[in-house]
C-alpha cells in the first residue's frame, strides 16, 4: 500500500468556548474521491479551511504523501498540492478567465509571458481533463458551473494533486451537479485525490470510494462507500435514527385563499427569475414547493411577501394585490393576511441586533395594539413578548437579550411565535428549519402541521427534498423560474421530483440524463454569449 | 453570549479613547515646549471657573450639541452625514433671510421663525444627497462632501452679491433688526448686584438644544419612526421585509439630520453675531462627528460629549490667549477623539474584550 | 483671447492640475486596492508644510521633497493601521488624518517659525526651479509650435513633469504587471487574492504607502514649487478635487488626466475671470467656477451622465470567513 495522499492526525480547534474540531483523525489514499458528510455546523469546512491554511489547528498534524507537513497559510497549502474549491468562488468578477488563473501564481513580474503561458497550458488542460472554457470570457458573463470549472482549472494550473471541494453541488442544477461528476471522475482517474464535503447523501452514494462522517466537530466513522447504505450514513450523521415522515392527518382542503396567475419577477440585474407561473393555495393545506436553490423560489416569496416587484396577478381570498409601487409592501401584505417567515432569518426575518421584544412586533410595529399615543407602548410590548416566548419554548426565555445571542433554532422560533401568533390566512414559509438543530426540526413542522389543521393556508418553499415530502400535501416543482408541475406526495418519488427540478417534463425513460445534458450545454452557450 | 458588559461598550471605550487622545495631546503639548499639566489648568480655569467661562464652554456646546446630534441620528440610520457643515452654512442663510425680511414684534416669535427657517434650509441641503442616495446609489459621504463645498460656494455668492450691503467690503449681511436680539445668559440670570456670564455669547438657544437632545431621544427610542430608523440602519434587507421603505426612511433620517445641522447657526448667527458672516460654522459641523462617536450616537452622549468640546473649545482659546498653545490644539485634539473613537475603535476594543474574557472564565472556574 | 493669452491660460492650467494630478493618482491606487482614502486633503497639508519647513531651515528642496513625503507616509501608516489592521471605518480615519494634519501644520509652524502658522519665503535652491527645454529658447520664434514649446511644455518644474510621467506609468503598473493585477483583484474581491495565497494586508498597506509618497509629492509641489513656502490651509480643497476628479475618471489613469486638467482648467479661470466674460460674452460669477468640479462630481455620482462604478471590496475591511 502506498502512502496516504492526506493524512490528518488528532486536528483540534476551537473559535472561543466553540469546539468546531476535536482530535479529527483522516487517511485519504490517492486516486480516491473521499467524502466529508455531515450536518451544518458540524465543522466539516473548518477542518478542511485548517487543511488549506486559513486556521492554524490548536492540536494535531498533517501529513502529505507521508511527509509532516506544516501549512500556516495558503501558500503553503498551495506549495504542499493542495487546490481548494470554496462553496462561494473566490473569483474576481471583472477579470478574464485567463486573470483569475494566473493570479497569485504569475511567472515574473509582468503580465505579459504568464497569460500566454496560462493560455497555452489551459488548452492542455481542457484537453486532459474535459475542462472547456473561452479563456478571454469575463467571469460575470459565464454561468455558475463554468465558474465552478474556472476555479478547478485554478487549482489544476498551480499542479495541485489534492482538490477539496466544498459543497460544490448547492449552487448547481441537477445536470451541472453532473457534469462536475464526471469532470471529478476524470480527475480521479488520472490519478488525483478529491476531498468531497457534502451534506447531501445521494452525492456520496454517487461518487465517492470512502466516506467520513461528522457530528458536532467530532469524526464519528470512515466507511467504506461501498459497503455503507444512505440510511446508515443519515443515522451516523444525526447520531440517531431520522424520522423522515412527519405524523399528520391527510388534509381537509377548504376554499382557495391564494391565486397567482401569470406572477412574473425580474431582478435587479434584469434576470427574469420568475417566468410566469400560475398556482393556488386552499384552506388547510401545505403547498410545497421544490426546487434547486435559485430556480425562482426566493423570488416568488419576495414578491408574496411584499419586498420585490413583479408583474401578474396575485388574488388574497377574491381581492387583487398590487404587485409593484404602493400598497406592494410586506406591511400592506400583513393587513391583507399573509404572514411570512422569510427564507433567511439572520438578513431578514429578524434584526440581530434588537432585542427579542423588539423583534416579535418587527413588521407589526405600527398596529395599534403596540401603540400608546404618538409613543410605542413598549412595557406592553415586553409582556407579550414575554408570553409568546414561553408559549413558543424559547430559551433562554428572555425579551431583553438580542436576538443575535440566541441560537438558529431559538431565532426561527421567535420569528415563527411572531407569525404564527397573528392569525394569519396564508403563511409564507421559506426553509423551515435551514440552520436549526434537530430537537427545533420536530418542534417547527408540528407548528406548521398544526397551523394546517387550524384550516390555514401554508405555501412552504424548501430546498430540502425530504421535508417538502414530509410536510406537504401538494408539491409544485420550480425550475428556472417555471413550474415544471405539480405532484401529490404519496404518488411520487425522489426520482420523479429530481428529474422535474432538472426541467425535465415527461419521462423519457434512460435517456433522460442526455436529455438534461444537451439542455444544458444550449443553455451554457446562451449564457457564455450573453 | 456578550463579549462584554454593555457599560463597558458605552462608557469603557469612550473614556479610554478620550484618555489616549489626551496623552498624545499632552505629548504635543510638551513637545512645543509647554507644561500640559498648566494647560489644562488654564484650561479649566477659562472654561470652568467664571461665569464668563462657562457662558462660552455652553455656547459652544449649543453647536455641538445640534451638529453632533445631527449625525447621530443619520448614523442611526447607517449613515454618515459628513454635510453637517454644509448644512450649516445654509441655516444660516435662511436665518438671515427670516431675520431680515420679516418684521419680528418679539424675539420669542423671531426664534420660532429662525429655528425653522434654519432647520428647513439645514433639510434642504440634505434633501439631494438623500434622494442621490436612495435613488441612484450615490453614496451619501461623497455628495455631502461635495454639497459642503457647493454650499460655501453658495454661501459666498448670496453674501458678496445679494445680501451684502451697499458699500460694505465685508461678505456679510446688515446687522440683524433689534427685535430679533435673543436674551443671552448674561439677560437672563444677571442680577441687579452680580453680573452673570459677562461678555460670553451663552443664549436662549442652549435650551433649544438641550429639547432638542431630549425630542431626539424621543425619536430615536420610543417611536415607531425610530424603531424603523434603527432597524433600517441595522439591516437594509430586514427592514425591507418588515415592509419599512428604505427610500423612505433615508430621505426621512437626512431631513431630520440637516434640520438638526442647520439649527446651529440660529445659536451662532442669531443668538452671537446678529448678522451672517462668512465662516459661522467654523467647523462645528466636523466637531460633531468628534461628538457622535464619542457620545455613541445616544442624545445623552452627544450632550455630554457637546459639553466636553465647548469646554475644550473655550480652553484652547484661553490657551491660545495665554500661552505660546495656538488654538489649532483643539483641533488636534478632536482629530485624535475621531481617529480613537472612531477609526481606531477595534484596537481599543479587541484588548478589552480579550480581559473581559478573561475574566468571566476566571469567575467560571 | 489672442493665441498668448490661451497659451497662458493653459500654462496655468497645468501648474493648477499638477497637484490635483498627483493626488489623484494616489488615490486611484488606494482605492484600487479597495481603501477608501478621504485623507488625502491632510497627507497633502503635512507634506506641503514639512517639505517647506525642511526645504527653508536646510537650503535644499530635495530634502524638503523628503520630509514631505516623510510625514505623508507617516500618515499613510496611520490610515493602514485604522483601516488595514484594525479594521475600522476608512472614512472617519481619512477625515481624522486630515483634521489632524489640518491641526498639527499650524501648531508645528508656530512653534517653529513664529509667523503665525507659514513658514518663511523660501528662496533659491529652497524652491524647485521651472525646467527650460531644450532649444525652448532658440526655438521660440517657430511659429505656433515655438511658442507652444515654449510657453506651454518647457518651463515647468520637474514635479509637473514627473506628475505627467506619472500617468502611463501607473496605467502600465496596474494593467501590465502583477503587482496591478493583485492590486485590482484585492480592491475587487480580496478572498481571490488571500485564497490564491498572496497577502491581502500586505498589497493594501503597499497601495496606501505608494498613495502616500505620492500625495507627498502634491503637497512638496505646493509649497515648494507652486509657491514659495506654506501657509494655513493651503491645500484649500484640492484633496477634495482630487477625490471628485478620481470619481471623475472612473478610477483610470488616463481618465485621471483628462478630469484633472479640466479642473485645473476651472481653477485657472477662477483667477482670470475676464477671459471667460471676453470669450462667450456672459459674466460667470468666480463661485460658480470653483463650484463646478463638485456640481460635476455629484452629477457622476447620480449616475446622469454614465455610471462611476467603484471598486467592488472598495471601503469594506477584509475579514476572513469561516
Amino acid at each position: 500500500m502506498t502512502a496516504p495522499a492526506i493524512e490528518l492526525k488528532g486536528i483540534s480547534k476551537a473559535f472561543g468556548p466553540v469546539q468546531a474540531n476535536k482530535d479529527i483523525s483522516i487517511s485519504v489514499q490517492p486516486g480516491t474521491i473521499h467524502g466529508i458528510i455531515g450536518e451544518n455546523g458540524a465543522g466539516k469546512s473548518t477542518l478542511m479551511s485548517i487543511l488549506y491554511g486559513f486556521y492554524k489547528a490548536d492540536k494535531g498534524e498533517i501529513f502529505i504523501k507521508g511527509q509532516k507537513t506544516a501549512i500556516p497559510d495558503s501558500q503553503a497549502a498551495i506549495a504542499a498540492g493542495i487546490g481548494m474549491v470554496f462553496q462561494h468562488f473566490k473569483l474576481v468578477e471583472n477579470f478574464t478567465v485567463l486573470e483569475n488563473i494566473i493570479l497569485g501564481a504569475e511567472d515574473g513580474a509582468l503580465l505579459r509571458p504568464s497569460l500566454a503561458k496560462a493560455r497555452s497550458e489551459l488548452k492542455h488542460l481542457a484537453q486532459e481533463y474535459e475542462l472547456n472554457i473561452d479563456p478571454d470570457a469575463v467571469i460575470e458573463n459565464l454561468s455558475v458551473g463554468h465558474q465552478q470549472r474556472v476555479e478547478i482549472l485554478k487549482a489544476l494550473y498551480r499542479r495541485a494533486e489534492i482538490l477539496i471541494l466544498d459543497e460544490p453541488t448547492g449552487v448547481l442544477t441537477p445536470a451541472e451537479a453532473d457534469q462536475l461528476f464526471r469532470i471529478l471522475d476524470r480527475l480521479r482517474e488520472e490519478g488525483k485525490t478529491i476531498i468531497l464535503i457534502t451534506h447531501k447523501l445521494r452525492e456520496i452514494m454517487e461518487i465517492t470510494n470512502t466516506v467520513s462522517v461528522m457530528r458536532r466537530g467530532e469524526m464519528t466513522a470512515t466507511v467504506k462507500t461501498s459497503e455503507t447504505s444512505p440510511e446508515h450514513l443519515a443515522e451516523l450523521m444525526v447520531g440517531r435514527k431520522v424520522l423522515l415522515r412527519v405524523d399528520k392527518k391527510p388534509a381537509t382542503p377548504g376554499d382557495v385563499v391564494l391565486e397567482v396567475e401569470g406572477l412574473r419577477v425580474i431582478d435587479e440585474k434584469g434576470v427574469e427569475r420568475v417566468k410566469g407561473i400560475d398556482l393556488t393555495v386552499r384552506k388547510g393545506e401545505i403547498l410545497g414547493i421544490a426546487g434547486v436553490a435559485g430556480n425562482g423560489q426566493s423570488e416568488l416569496l419576495e414578491v408574496l411577501g411584499g419586498f420585490a416587484d413583479g408583474t401578474g396577478t396575485i388574488r388574497m381570498n377574491g381581492v387583487t394585490l398590487p404587485l409593484m409601487g404602493k400598497g406592494a409592501d410586506g406591511q400592506s401584505r400583513r393587513h391583507a393576511g399573509i404572514a411570512h417567515v422569510p427564507e433567511d432569518r439572520q438578513r431578514e426575518g429578524l434584526i440581530m441586533e434588537y432585542t427579542a421584544w423588539e423583534n416579535v412586533v418587527f413588521g407589526y410595529h405600527l398596529d395599534p395594539e403596540y401603540q400608546s399615543g404618538i409613543l410605542m407602548d413598549n412595557a406592553g410590548i415586553q409582556a407579550i413578548a414575554q408570553e409568546k416566548m414561553d408559549r413558543f419554548d424559547v430559551r433562554p426565555p428572555h425579551p431583553k437579550l438580542a436576538a443575535k445571542n440566541f441560537s438558529g433554532g431559538n431565532q426561527q422560533k421567535i420569528v415563527l411565535a411572531r407569525e404564527i401568533e397573528r392569525n394569519p390566512d396564508l403563511l409564507l414559509i421559506g426553509q423551515p428549519t435551514r440552520g436549526v438543530d434537530i430537537g427545533a426540526i420536530e418542534f417547527i413542522h408540528q407548528q406548521i402541521i398544526a397551523l394546517r389543521d387550524q384550516g390555514k393556508a401554508i405555501l412552504l418553499v424548501s430546498v430540502e427534498l425530504d421535508e417538502i415530502l414530509s410536510l406537504s400535501d401538494r408539491i409544485a416543482v420550480m425550475f428556472d423560474g417555471h413550474i415544471m408541475g405539480e405532484r401529490v406526495p404519496d404518488q411520487t418519488n425522489e426520482k420523479e421530483l429530481g428529474l422535474l427540478m432538472a426541467g425535465v417534463t415527461q419521462e423519457p425513460a434512460a435517456d433522460a440524463a442526455k436529455v438534461v445534458d444537451q439542455q444544458f450545454a444550449l443553455q451554457d452557450e446562451e449564457r457564455g454569449g450573453a | 453570549m456578550e463579549k462584554m458588559p454593555h457599560w463597558a461598550d458605552i462608557v469603557l471605550i469612550p473614556l479610554i479613547s478620550l484618555f489616549l487622545a489626551a496623552i498624545l495631546s499632552a505629548l504635543v503639548i510638551l513637545a512645543i515646549g509647554e507644561n500640559p499639566w498648566a494647560a489644562f489648568k488654564l484650561m479649566v480655569d477659562g472654561a470652568l471657573m467664571r461665569s464668563s467661562g462657562w457662558g462660552y464652554t455652553l455656547y459652544y456646546a449649543t453647536n455641538f450639541m445640534f451638529t453632533g446630534l445631527a449625525v447621530a441620528v443619520a448614523f442611526h440610520a447607517r449613515m454618515f452625514n459628513i454635510g453637517g457643515e454644509g448644512q450649516a452654512m445654509l441655516g444660516g442663510l435662511g436665518v438671515a433671510y427670516v431675520c431680515l425680511f420679516i418684521p419680528w414684534p418679539h424675539w420669542s416669535l423671531a426664534l420660532i421663525g429662525a429655528s425653522l427657517g434654519a432647520a428647513m434650509f439645514g433639510a434642504l441641503w440634505a434633501l439631494i444627497p438623500a434622494y442621490l442616495q436612495a435613488k441612484r446609489g450615490s453614496h451619501i459621504v461623497i455628495t455631502t462632501i461635495m454639497f459642503n463645498f457647493i454650499a460655501a460656494a453658495v454661501l459666498n455668492y448670496f453674501l458678496v452679491n445679494v445680501l451684502r450691503p451697499p458699500r460694505s467690503m465685508d461678505p456679510a449681511t446688515k446687522t440683524f433688526p433689534d427685535a430679533t436680539h435673543l436674551p443671552s445668559f448674561r439677560d437672563m440670570f444677571s442680577t441687579a448686584e452680580t453680573i452673570m456670564f459677562r461678555g460670553a455669547p451663552a443664549n436662549v438657544t442652549f435650551f433649544i438644544a438641550l429639547a432638542a437632545c431630549v425630542l431626539v431621544w424621543f425619536l430615536i427610542w420610543r417611536t415607531k419612526l425610530g424603531y424603523e430608523i434603527r432597524a433600517f440602519g441595522h439591516s437594509e434587507s430586514g427592514a425591507k421585509y418588515a415592509g419599512i421603505s428604505p427610500v423612505r426612511i433615508t430621505v426621512i433620517s437626512m431631513l431630520i439630520s440637516g434640520a438638526l445641522a442647520g439649527l446651529m447657526s440660529v445659536n451662532t448667527t442669531m443668538g452671537e453675531s446678529e448678522r451672517l458672516v462668512l465662516n459661522s460654522t467654523e467647523g462645528a459641523g466636523f466637531i460633531g462627528i468628534a461628538v457622535a462617536l464619542m457620545g455613541r450616537s445616544h442624545p445623552f452622549g452627544v450632550f455630554l460629549a457637546a459639553i466636553l468640546f465647548g469646554f475644550l473649545y473655550q480652553g484652547g482659546a484661553e490657551l491660545a490667549l495665554w500661552t505660546n498653545i495656538p488654538r489649532e490644539l483643539i483641533v488636534v485634539i478632536q482629530a485624535l477623539v475621531i481617529l480613537f473613537t472612531g477609526a481606531l475603535d477595534n484596537m481599543v476594543r479587541m484588548p478589552l474584550e480579550k480581559l473581559f474574557l478573561a475574566l468571566r472564565k476566571k469567575g467560571d472556574a | 483671447m489672442d493665441f498668448l493669452t490661451l497659451l497662458q491660460l493653459l500654462d496655468t492650467t497645468v501648474r493648477l492640475a499638477t497637484p490635483l494630478l498627483l493626488a489623484c493618482l494616489a488615490g486611484l491606487y488606494s482605492e484600487r486596492a479597495g481603501i477608501f482614502d478621504i485623507g488625502l486633503e491632510g497627507k497633502m497639508l503635512a507634506a506641503a508644510f514639512f517639505s517647506a519647513a525642511f526645504a527653508y531651515s536646510t537650503g535644499s528642496v530635495w530634502l524638503g521633497l523628503l520630509a514631505g513625503v516623510g510625514v505623508s507616509l507617516v500618515l499613510s501608516g496611520i490610515h493602514g493601521l485604522a483601516s488595514i489592521t484594525f479594521r475600522g471605518n476608512q472614512l472617519i480615519s481619512g477625515l481624522a488624518i486630515t483634521m489632524l494634519a489640518g491641526g498639527m501644520t499650524v501648531l508645528i509652524a508656530q512653534d517653529w517659525f513664529k509667523q503665525g502658522g507659514r513658514t518663511p519665503q523660501l528662496v533659491g535652491a529652497a524652491r524647485f526651479e521651472p525646467i527650460t527645454l531644450p532649444f525652448a529658447e532658440s526655438l521660440q520664434g517657430v511659429p505656433f509650435f515655438g511658442p507652444l514649446y515654449y510657453e506651454l511644455i518647457s518651463g515647468h518644474p520637474i514635479l509637473v513633469y514627473i506628475a505627467f510621467a506619472l500617468v502611463p506609468i501607473t496605467w502600465w503598473v496596474l494593467f501590465r504587471t502583477r503587482f496591478g493585477l493583485r492590486l485590482r483583484a484585492v480592491g475587487e474581491n480580496p478572498a481571490s487574492v488571500d485564497t490564491a495565497g498572496v497577502s491581502v494586508v500586505g498589497l493594501r498597506y503597499a497601495a496606501v504607502m505608494i498613495c502616500g509618497v505620492l500625495c507627498g509629492l502634491a503637497g512638496a509641489y505646493l509649497a515648494t514649487a507652486l509657491q514659495a513656502g506654506f501657509v494655513k490651509d493651503m491645500t484649500a480643497g484640492r484633496g477634495y478635487i482630487a477625490l471628485a476628479a478620481l470619481i471623475f475618471a472612473k478610477w483610470r489613469p488616463w481618465y485621471a488626466l483628462w478630469a484633472t486638467l479640466l479642473f485645473g482648467l476651472f481653477q485657472a479661470l477662477e483667477l482670470r475671470p475676464d477671459l471667460i466674460e471676453t470669450v462667450i460674452g456672459i459674466k460667470v460669477q468666480v463661485q460658480v467656477l470653483g463650484a463646478l468640479p463638485y456640481v460635476l462630481t455629484v452629477v457622476i455620482l447620480a449616475g446622469f451622465v454614465g455610471k462611476a462604478i467603484p471598486p467592488r471590496a472598495g471601503g469594506e475591511p477584509y475579514v476572513k470567513e469561516r
